[in-house]
C-alpha cells in the first residue's frame, strides 16, 4: 500500500508540475460555466445542479482518457516501466497508484464547481439531496471513465493512440443504448444495462439506486483488473 | 550470488538465448560481451526478474526469479539500456521516488541521496529537471538510482553507450569504483571496457555462451601460441635466421621498418606457455646487433572476440598474422 501511495503521489506531482491539471480544470470551468449560466437564466430558471452535471458527464467522456493517457503509455515509451517492474513493487500497486492519482485530479476538477452550489444556496433554495447525489453520480461516472482510459494507456506506448482508444470505448459504452432502441426483449435490456448513460441520469434526479452504484463500481473493478493483467503481459511480450 | 542454469528464452519461435549457464560470485565484477542482438539484454532482463525465462533456472541471492521475484528485485539495482528517467521530475524528486518504491525509509532516503549525488558527481544538477540534462548526466542519474538503495547486485546494460568520450572515461571509473562493494554485471559491446572494469568475461554470441574466463586467460587459451614483438637494428636476413634458430620459436615475420635500412620490427610466434624473451635477447646480443625493444604481445579482446564469434570458414579476417 505504501508503494501505491508513493506512485500516486509522484503522478499527482507531475499533474501539477506539467500544466495538465490546471488546463483540464480551466476548460471544465468554461464548459460547466456556460451550461450553468444557461440553466439559471432564461424563462424557467432552475435552482439545481442537474443542468450542468448532466452535460458535464459528456465532458468527462472526452477528457478522462486525456488525463490517463500518459500514466502507463509514457512509462512504456520512456522505458521506466521496466524500472518499476524490476523494483519490489507489485503490478497492482503500480496500476492502483496511478488510478488514484487520476481520481484525485478528477475530484479536484469537479470540486471547482462547488462555488456554483454556494451561489445556488445564496440566491435560491435548492434541494440538498439531488445536489449530493448528482455530485456522487458525476464522480462515479468520471471514475469509471478513468478506469477505461487507464486500460487504454496500458495497451500502447503511444499516448495519442491511448487517448483515442479510451474516448472511443467510452463513446460506445455511453451511447450504446441508442442501439437498444432498435432491439427488442432481452437483447434490448442487455444493451441498455451496459450503457453508461442508462445509469447516470437517476443520480441527477436525486435517486441513488444501488444497482447504478454497483454498475459503476464493478465497471471500475473490471477495467482496473484488465489493466493489471495488461501490465503483467508486458513482461511476456 | 547469481546463478543461471540452462536458461533459455524464446520470443515466439525465435530463441533469443539458448542454454545460458554461468555463476557470478559475491563481489565479483563480470563483463557481458557480445555483438548487438546477441542476447545480452534478454539475459539481464531475466536476471532482474523483468521477464521470465522460457526454461531453465535463474537465482539471485538464493531467490528464484520466477517464484520469488519480489525478493530478487529487492537485491538488485538495474540500469536498463535506455536510461529510464521521468523527464518531468527533478533529479532530487526522481531519486526520492525511486527510494520510496524500493521500500527505503524516509530517513534513509534523506541520508543516501546526498551520498549518491556525490558519488555520481551530480551536485550542480540536484534540483534540475531531468529533461534539461545532457545524455551523460542522465546516465549518471541512472547509475545513481541504481546504487541508491545499496543493492547487493548491480546490473548495468551498456552503461557507456551514446555518451561523449570524456564522460565515458568518467562513467567507467565510476563503475569500477562500485565494483568492490557490489556484485556487478556489465554488458557492453565495447571490448576494452570489459578488461578495464571486469575480472571475468562472459562472451555471448547468437544467444549462446562461447567463452567464460578472465580477460588475460582468454587470450592464452585461444591462441595456442605466444607472440613476441622485437625491434632490432641489424641486417634483416641474418637477424631473421638467427631468431628462427632460437629453440621454441615457431615463426618469424618482418612486420615493418620503423626507421631506415636494417632496422626492423619482427613478430615472433613461440610455443604456448613459454617465455623466450631472455633467449631471444641473448641471441640478438650474441649476433652483435642492437636490441631496441622486446615485448610480449597479449591478444587483444577484439581479436578474441572476433575469433570466437566468427565462423571457421572465414579465418582470414580473424588472424592475419599467422604464418608458419
Amino acid at each position: 500500500m505504501k508503494n501505491t501511495f508513493a506512485i500516486a503521489w509522484k503522478e499527482l506531482k507531475i499533474y501539477f508540475t506539467t500544466p495538465t491539471a490546471f488546463v483540464v480544470g480551466a476548460m471544465f470551468l468554461i464548459y460547466a460555466g456556460i451550461t450553468f449560466v444557461l440553466s439559471i437564466t432564461g424563462r424557467n430558471p432552475e435552482a439545481s445542479v442537474r443542468s450542468f452535471i448532466l452535460p458535464a458527464s459528456t465532458f468527462f467522456i472526452l477528457i478522462s482518457p486525456l488525463l490517463t493517457m500518459r500514466l502507463l503509455a509514457e512509462e512504456q515509451k520512456l522505458g521506466t516501466l521496466e524500472l518499476l517492474l524490476t523494483s519490489p513493487v507489485r503490478d497492482w500497486e503500480v496500476v492502483v497508484g496511478k488510478y488514484l492519482a487520476s481520481l484525485v485530479i478528477l475530484i479536484f476538477t469537479i470540486s471547482l464547481t462547488l462555488y456554483y452550489v454556494v451561489m445556488l444556496y445564496v440566491f435560491g433554495n435548492p434541494d440538498s439531496g439531488p445536489v449530493l447525489s448528482a455530485y456522487l453520480g458525476l464522480i462515479l461516472y468520471g471514475a469509471a471513465a478513468l478506469a477505461v482510459g487507464l486500460l487504454a494507456s496500458s495497451l500502447t506506448a503511444n499516448q495519442i493512440v491511448a487517448a483515442v482508444m479510451g474516448t472511443g470505448t467510452l463513446l460506445v459504452l455511453s451511447f450504446i443504448d441508442l442501439v437498444g432502441t432498435r432491439l427488442e426483449g432481452t437483447a434490448a435490456d442487455i444493451v441498455n444495462s451496459i450503457s453508461m448513460r442508462t445509469h447516470f441520469p437517476d443520480f441527477t434526479r436525486g435517486v441513488v439506486d444501488t444497482s447504478h452504484i454497483v454498475y459503476f463500481v464493478s465497471m471500475i473493478a473490471v477495467f482496473l483488473f484488465l489493466t493489471i493483467r495488461s501490465v503483467e503481459t508486458r513482461r511476456w511480450r | 550470488m547469481i546463478e543461471l542454469d540452462g536458461v533459455t528464452k524464446f520470443f515466439g519461435n525465435y530463441p533469443a538465448i539458448t542454454d545460458i549457464t554461468f555463476r557470478v560470485e559475491k563481489g565479483e565484477a563480470v563483463g557481458f560481451l557480445g555483438p548487438n542482438g546477441a542476447g545480452k539484454s534478454t539475459t539481464m532482463k531475466i536476471i532482474t526478474a523483468f521477464i521470465p525465462p522460457t526454461s531453465g533456472n535463474c537465482t539471485v541471492a538464493g531467490y528464484n526469479v520466477v517464484t520469488h521475484s519480489l525478493d530478487v528485485r529487492r537485491h538488485i539495482g538495474y540500469l536498463p539500456e535506455t536510461v529510464p528517467l521521468y523527464t518531468d521530475m527533478s533529479v532530487k524528486d526522481y531519486l526520492a521516488f525511486m527510494g520510496k518504491i524500493r521500500g527505503m525509509s524516509q530517513q534513509r532516503i534523506r541520508a543516501r541521496i546526498p551520498e549518491v549525488i556525490e558519488t555520481c558527481r551530480l551536485q550542480e544538477y540536484y534540483n534540475s529537471y531531468v529533461s534539461k540534462l545532457s545524455k551523460g548526466f542522465r546516465q549518471r542519474v541512472g547509475i545513481a538510482q541504481c546504487i541508491l538503495h545499496e543493492p547487493d547486485v548491480l546490473v548495468l546494460d551498456e552503461p557507456t553507450i551514446g555518451i561523449d568520450p570524456i564522460q565515458v572515461v568518467e562513467t567507467r571509473n565510476l563503475i569500477r569504483g562500485l565494483g568492490g562493494d557490489h556484485t556487478l554485471i556489465v554488458s557492453t559491446h565495447i571490448l576494452p571496457e570489459v578488461s578495464m572494469i571486469c575480472e571475468r568475461v562472459v562472451i555471448i554470441h547468437e544467444g549462446q555462451i562461447v567463452a567464460v574466463d578472465k580477460p588475460e586467460n582468454l587470450a592464452t587459451r585461444l591462441r595456442g601460441v605466444e607472440r613476441v614483438e622485437i625491434d632490432v637494428r641489424g641486417p634483416t636476413k641474418e637477424v631473421m635466421a638467427t631468431l628462427k634458430d632460437v629453440e621454441g620459436v615457431q615463426a618469424v615475420e618482418r612486420k615493418r621498418t620503423p626507421a631506415g635500412e636494417d632496422f626492423n620490427t619482427y613478430e615472433i610466434e613461440t610455443v604456448r606457455g613459454s617465455d623466450l624473451r631472455p633467449q631471444l635477447a641473448a641471441a640478438v646480443v650474441k649476433g652483435g646487433w642492437n636490441l631496441v625493444r622486446l615485448q610480449s604481445m597479449g591478444m587483444s579482446l577484439e581479436e578474441i572476440f572476433l575469433r570466437l564469434t566468427t565462423t571457421e570458414d572465414q579465418p582470414a579476417a580473424v588472424a592475419p598474422a599467422t604464418t608458419t
